[in-house]
């Protein structure tokens, strides 16, 4: 299995345990990831709301790169994906919209290949049999609330990815990881994206909704598949106070950490020294960094 | 009693609805204001018009209202109310064409917001890739709050999250030439 693979700016940098975890585990599980050559920024949301042509152009560029490679894209941010699965649909559906597109990018671009995400890959592609063939540390008790956001599965004409209501694919990754993963509503709720950073008095409360839930849900950590909710959820988890003034304590994942972990790997080599809300005392109050033999007995 | 001329508002701003049409591909008559798209709008509490009162708005006409809300800017693009509108009516989109038209008429009540997005696209015109430090610091001076967040950046920094040095593509030349091309084009959809 082989896959042109573009990390997009934020696993450069606020994201980078998620490139570092991601190529990990792909690797682990026999999947090729070719990273496409001289990529350049989608656009994020900055493109689309100043001009269509450049939202859809720049995530072009990229895609008709790995199209002279004759490779599908697997995207691991939620947000890049979105914008290449808007251009792959763009391009398909309209012969005027592709030469445009060709013009402005200087470049052939036929949409021959498809974009799927990181989690699409990882679990449908490749299975959650194989992978919880590879399970050696299992997540016994660790109770998941899996995020998925907004980019990943809306719009669903766009996305053509799991049900953008009630999505299940991180809660079955999560199952064959030997976790837990709750039922919780906010799940595809918005985490606020770019306001938290130019305006928190929009962005906090909308966090706040998604911690509480996930608390009131029974999780013990979140799990997501985009650095920007991951960031958003990490980073501002201090400041959002909870409604009785206390603060959350709920560690937030990379869905690919927590395969990581299962599959035997150390946390530091997964980047989880670089989050804020530090994970190791949930990990290790779960006991899951250890071989299920040599873990502590429940009383 | 006030009363609105609706027929006057309307003629004077039929050309304004039919490119706000053209930029987004939606017909603003396709919507029959349920309003699904504000009972599901995660943004709606700080909004000063809901997602519904927009297309109501537009539906009437009534442009200098719909150009200077808020809401064109607040919305998250989150796609939710597109999802679930049994109209399929592309409000996101509806709201991305009308913002561009406000900014181009000199509306701009979230100063914040826009300038953290022309800086964006800045960065990527500059470098080909958004460089996140660059930004953040830029933003910050600009925006005239030196400090924000100021103490997440040494973590932020040893952690190897954020650097100082862009990150430049080799063919940022071509970047800068989808650049100039798409704003050449104009950005309507066809
Ligand atoms: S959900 Fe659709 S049809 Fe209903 S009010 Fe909103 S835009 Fe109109
Ligand atoms: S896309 Fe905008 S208007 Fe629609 S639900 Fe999301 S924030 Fe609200």
């Amino acid at each position: 299995m082989k896959y042109a693979y573009y990390p997009g700016c934020s696993l450069e940098s606020t994201g980078i345990e998620y490139n570092i975890s991601a190529k990990l585990v792909a690797k682990h599980l026999g999947v090729e990831m070719v990273e496409i050559d001289d990529w350049n920024c989608c656009g994020a949301s900055a493109a689309h709301l100043t001009n269509h042509m450049l939202a859809l152009a720049l995530p072009a560029r990229n895609l008709a790169i790995a199209e002279q490679q004759g490779l599908d894209v697997a995207v691991p941010c939620a947000a890049c994906f979105n914008r290449m699965k808007h251009t792959e649909t763009a391009v398909r559906e309209s012969s005027a919209t592709r030469a445009d597109v060709c013009h402005v990018i200087e470049m052939d671009y036929r949409a021959t290949n498809t974009t799927y995400n990181l989690l699409d890959v990882l679990v449908n592609k490749v299975g959650s049999e194989v992978i919880a063939a590879k399970v050696v540390k299992p997540l016994t008790g660790l109770k998941v609330a899996c995020y998925y956001g907004c980019l990943l599965v809306r719009p669903p004409k766009v996305t053509q990815f799991d049900d953008p209501e009630n999505p299940m694919t991180m809660d079955r990754l999560v199952k064959a990881l030997g976790g837990t993963p709750v039922q919780w509503a906010y799940k595809v709720e918005c985490c606020g994206a770019g306001h938290s950073t130019t305006k928190p008095s929009v962005a906090f409360p909308m966090l706040q909704a998604i911690y509480q839930n996930a608390q009131a849900a029974g999780a013990d950590c979140l799990a997501t598949a985009c650095p920007l909710c991951f960031l958003n959820l990490d980073m501002r988890q201090a400041e959002v106070k909870s409604g009785q003034g206390g603060s959350y304590n709920l560690p937030v994942f990379y869905f690919t950490q927590l395969m990581g972990i299962s599959m035997g790997y150390a946390p530091k080599e997964l980047g989880m020294a670089k989050h804020f809300v530090n994970p190791m005392a949930l990990l290790d109050a779960k006991d899951v960094l250890r071989h299920p033999t040599t873990r502590r007995e429940e009383a | 009693m006030d009363y609105l001329d609706l027929s006057a508002a309307l003629a004077g701003a039929e050309r304004f609805l039919h490119h706000v049409e053209q930029e987004s591909g939606v017909h603003v008559s396709e919507c029959y204001q349920c309003g699904k798209c504000s009972a599901g709008c995660p943004v709606a509490f700080a909004m000063d018009y809901t997602p519904r009162q927009v297309i109501r708005l537009l539906q009437l006409g009534m442009r200098e209202e719909v150009l200077n809300c808020r809401t064109i800017w607040l919305c998250a693009s989150c796609q939710t109310c597109y999802t679930r509108c049994p109209r399929a009516v592309d409000l996101p989109r509806l709201m991305e064409a009308v913002r561009i038209e406000a900014k181009r008429a000199g509306i701009v009540p979230e100063k914040h917001i826009n300038l953290f997005n022309d800086l964006f696209l800045k960065s990527v015109a500059k470098n080909g890739r958004v460089h996140e430090m660059g930004l953040i610091l830029q933003y910050n001076l600009l925006s005239m709050q030196p400090l924000k967040d100021a103490f997440k950046a040494p973590k932020l920094f040893l952690d190897g999250k954020i650097s100082p040095i862009p990150h430049k593509i080799k063919n940022q030349a071509a970047v800068q030439r989808i650049f100039e091309r798409s704003m050449a084009h104009g950005g309507e959809s066809r």
